[in-house]
């Protein structure tokens, strides 16, 4: 199925987010999450089924004022 | 004294824009920041090299053991700055959050109705909201309504070097809010900007451009601690309040006769 994540368009088998962050490489980086807009929880993404044309992103810390 | 956190440092140092992460850090040491601020952007995939990346930024930032204060730098909703402040909490461990709803783009000025809507939000989930906010009393009053311990107005718009533009607003302000702690963020050029801020009474400042991107950012960041250690010196030793007229420094009396 189609996904966006951080914009760009990824083909994924259907998964939860938990393991789609595993197959495209975020697997053990801290990072956090949001799906569709909204913030999902590390302890949620494993309970987080994916549908197609999800967006998700996918943040880590970063340089800031 | 932040939301029951006491800090001996007046200084709080923005982490963006400097020429090296070494440099990022001597400035930070050199600084004497105890608390830097952050914030929240895409992880590139596994397939782009880290070095700009998250994951090595924030490796540099927990080895210095300083408190963070993550950003909502960037958002235009009080939507995106909520969601934004969920995802920081989880990622940097802390209830606190710098608070930015950005309304105009040139001039990075906040939407201060956007501002205290979402720290109304903020503060009833449990954040401790440090506000980005103009030095309008009527607004800050607002924030203060809303739960906000804590004030950061700007002295002049993010990035232009401008210092204090309104000082009559930012004293009026600390005349208001007594027991709130006051800081100045964003708008800061050089040292005595930050003095002057200090001498007003507000309780620190928040840099960030005039350290990073001054030619030698460590020891402008070294400047910038001495003039505001020297600027709340100068305050709580009660300065002079400007005059009119000439007083004479030299008693006049007793002056010896020497005239015609």
């Amino acid at each position: 199925m189609r996904i966006y994540v951080n914009g760009d368009q990824r083909e994924i088998e259907p998964a939860t987010l938990a393991l789609a962050l595993g197959a495209l490489g975020y697997g053990g980086k801290k990072v956090a999450t949001a799906l569709n807009g909204r913030f999902v929880p590390a302890p949620a993404r494993a309970a987080t089924q994916l549908s197609d044309g999800d967006k998700i992103e996918v943040v880590a810390p970063m340089q800031g004022g | 004294m932040f939301y029951g956190v006491e800090l001996s440092s007046r200084v709080l140092l923005g982490t963006a824009r400097y020429p090296s992460p070494k440099l990022l850090v001597e400035a930070i040491k050199a600084s004497g920041a105890e608390v830097v601020t952050v914030s929240l952007r895409r992880e590139a995939g596994p397939e782009s090299s880290g070095a700009r990346g998250g994951q090595s930024f924030w490796s540099i930032i927990r080895s210095l053991g300083v408190r963070v204060l993550p950003n909502t730098a960037g958002c235009h909703s009080v939507k995106e700055a909520v969601t934004t402040a969920h995802i920081a909490r989880e990622m940097f461990d802390t209830p606190w959050i710098k608070l930015e709803v950005i309304r105009d783009d040139e001039t990075l000025q906040p939407d201060v109705f956007g501002l205290v809507e979402a720290a109304r939000v903020l503060v009833e989930e449990g954040f401790e909201v440090f506000p980005y906010t103009t030095e309008d009393l009527a607004v800050a009053d607002r924030l203060v309504e809303a739960g906000c311990r804590v004030l950061m107005p700007w002295g002049a718009p993010i990035g232009s070097a401008r210092g204090l533009n309104n000082v009559y607003g930012l004293k009026a302000l600390r005349a208001h809010f007594p027991d709130i702690p006051l800081v100045v963020d964003a708008g800061l050029g050089v040292p005595s900007h930050a003095a002057a801020a200090m001498e007003l009474g507000y309780d620190a400042v928040l840099l960030n451009t005039a350290v990073a991107e001054a030619g030698d950012p460590v020891a402008m960041a070294k400047a910038f601690a001495l003039a505001i250690e020297a600027g709340r010196m100068a305050f709580a030793a009660k300065p002079l309040e400007p005059r009119d007229m000439a007083v004479p420094s030299t008693p006049v009396l007793g002056k010896a006769a020497l005239g015609d």
